[in-house]
């Protein structure tokens, strides 16, 4: 499998590969909180929640890695809390571009799980609470069984955003191989040097393909759980 | 177990102001829509806070804003069998129906066969409720709500959704429930055909006001309920065995006001029935008639006579101790010189106690 791709080539895939897979991983909990609260819960604050979760789809995505860099960066506040107590570094290792592809794909996971939220009928959980559940059961056997569809939806779009991330993670961690070079920093490179265009179309094959693989799979998902709610 | 409700609640255009006990058997919260019932049985489920009140399960206290009780719903243990079903769709009809089973306390309560045969939901099991008729839906809402083993069980309208052929399709189930399953239900409508059939103790409300409530038997046949509860639907229960089945098509019961024959009623001879006479198509008369069609003349005698401000009247009568209720012109009650204690024939053609009225059990 790696003979068609140069070992600079694969670990710049298999990176952006991690790094969206943690990035969607560890962002889905708050995904699903965020987009709860925001659906159902009236608060104070609630529009101010809203325009900053939707923040970095709007923003430069300079200036969001710019941010994430004063806020995590060695000397940002967070940071220096984060390395201190925890042990956690941001700052030019893969976690950053984790941490990056998390809050650029955010708004859109949160906007797909807060579409189903707001489709499912709330009288359904209120007929739950009748038989018994207690709230969190009635989330957990009713709620979420049933915005199945959303979460997938919202899983696979902010993975397909976060493979895609580029301007956020080339400010926040730079472009590293090996480090923070993922699959778009890696095909900016490329095409940085003469001759590396055959490197870069390469590479943008295999972007291609797992994007594609990534819509065919939400597709059969969401079609395999649509069918089990909906009866044979 | 009694359930006791006194509530107080505000709303745009109505004041909501109730106080009514649920003795067990079922009792109808009867009355127009936008009376108020429906808010009555969500805040006895504790899916709406009342601005004052006092819910109170046998010794349970559900509710009370004085000493600031407000149990949440998952904890009130109320069977709420919706109109709309509300099944999760997500769910086999068998998962639906054991759903309340993991939160009801341990120890005996209905077992899952029981209800399944009662309801007759066997063949159901395994389908999913996206492929469900509406009375089928109705059956495993009702078998789900059974199955969290409740206190009490609420029923807002759950035939409302439904066909007449739906209907009299799952009226038996709920008669059956209502004689085989010890629990107080509290049971919304506005049909009075279904309250005949099935209340044992109802509930006026109009205008959030509670106007009459008592056993069903002594309202319907109560000449001064009846205009609250509709003219047109005015009639008293009866109670009936059936004796015979006889050749020529019609059934034989007996009653207390003396024998009667109806066309044919699918039950076995000794089967208590409840029938419900329409006052309007009961006839007076003063002599036995003689040369008359009709097959049932019952000897009665007039307890109470109301004249209403139009032309009809409403008579009680007393038939070997059942009540029956006559609607007839003032003019006839005037011609016949009717009054307490006068000895009656009531006359009853047997076509006209429609089959929606004959109901089983007591």
């Amino acid at each position: 499998m790696t003979d068609w791709l140069s070992p600079e080539e694969w670990r710049a895939v298999a990176l952006s590969l991690r790094v969206s897979f943690w990035a969607v991983l560890a962002s889905l909990p708050f995904g699903i909180f965020v987009a709860y609260a925001l659906a159902r819960w009236r608060f104070p604050g609630k529009q101010v929640l809203n325009g900053l979760v939707h923040l970095p789809l709007i923003l430069p995505p300079v200036v969001t890695g710019y941010l994430l860099l004063l806020t995590f960066g060695r000397r940002g506040w967070a940071g220096q809390v984060l390395d201190e107590w925890f042990g956690i570094v941001f700052a030019f290792r893969w976690t950053g571009a984790a941490l990056a592809a998390a809050v650029m794909a955010f708004p859109l996971m949160v906007r797909a799980i807060r579409l189903a939220i707001e489709a499912v009928d709330p009288r359904l959980e209120e007929a739950a609470g009748t038989l018994g559940a207690p709230r969190l059961w009635v989330l957990a056997t009713v709620t979420l069984p049933l915005i199945l569809p959303g979460i997938i939806a919202g899983v696979i779009l902010a993975f397909a955003k976060a493979m895609g991330e580029f301007g956020a993670t080339i400010t926040f961690v730079s472009n590293i191989p090996g480090q923070t070079q993922t699959l778009p920093s890696a095909i900016y490179s490329f095409m940085q040097v003469p001759g590396g265009e055959a490197q870069a179309a390469r590479l943008v094959a295999v972007a291609i393909a797992i994007a594609m693989a990534a819509l065919l799979l939400s597709e059969w998902i969401s079609r395999a759980v649509a069918r089990r709610i909906a009866g044979p | 177990m009694t359930l006791s409700v006194t509530l107080r609640h505000r709303f745009a255009g109505l004041t909501l102001d109730v106080a009514f006990q649920a003795p067990p058997g079922v009792t109808a919260l009867f009355g127009r829509s936008g009376a108020g019932k429906t808010t009555v049985v969500n805040a006895v489920a504790g899916l709406l806070r009342p601005e004052a009140g006092r819910i109170v399960a046998g010794d349970v206290v559900l509710l009370d804003t004085a000493a600031r009780i407000n149990l949440p719903p998952h904890r009130r243990r109320v069977g709420y069998v919706f109109q709309d079903a509300r099944l999760f769709p997500h769910l086999t009809v068998g998962q639906n129906l054991l759903y309340g089973r993991w939160f009801a306390p341990r120890g005996p309560g209905p077992a899952l066969e029981r209800i399944v045969d009662l309801l007759g939901l066997g063949a159901l099991l395994s389908r999913q409720p996206g492929a469900l008729s509406g009375g089928e839906r109705s059956r495993v809402a009702l078998g789900r709500a059974i199955l969290s083993n409740p206190r009490i069980l609420l029923m807002d309208e759950p035939l409302a959704a439904l066909d007449e052929a739906r209907k009299a399709e799952i009226l038996p189930y709920l008669e059956r429930l209502r004689d085989e399953v010890a629990l107080p239900i509290l049971y919304v409508s506005h049909s009075m055909a279904e309250v005949a059939r099935l209340a044992t103790t109802l509930v006026l409300i109009e205008a959030g006001q509670v106007t009459a409530a008592g056993p069903a038997a002594t309202l319907l046949a109560d000449p001064a309920a009846a205009p609250a509860l509709g003219l047109r639907e005015a009639g008293a229960i009866l109670t009936a065995r059936v004796a015979a089945q006889e050749p020529d098509g019609l059934t034989r019961l007996e009653t207390a006001a003396g024998p009667l024959w109806l066309p044919r009623v699918a039950a076995a001879p000794g089967t208590t029935l409840r029938l419900r006479i329409l006052a309007q198509d009961v006839m007076l008369a003063t002599t036995r008639p003689e040369g008359i069609s009709a097959l049932n003349i019952l000897p009665a005698v007039v307890q109470e006579l109301r004249l209403g401000d139009g032309p009809g009247a409403l008579v009680q009568l007393d038939a070997g101790g059942e009540r029956i209720l006559a609607r007839i012109t003032r003019r006839s009650a005037a011609a016949l010189n009717l009054a307490p204690g006068s000895p009656v024939f009531a006359v009853l053609k047997a076509v006209s106690v429609a089959q929606e009225n004959v109901g089983s059990g007591a």
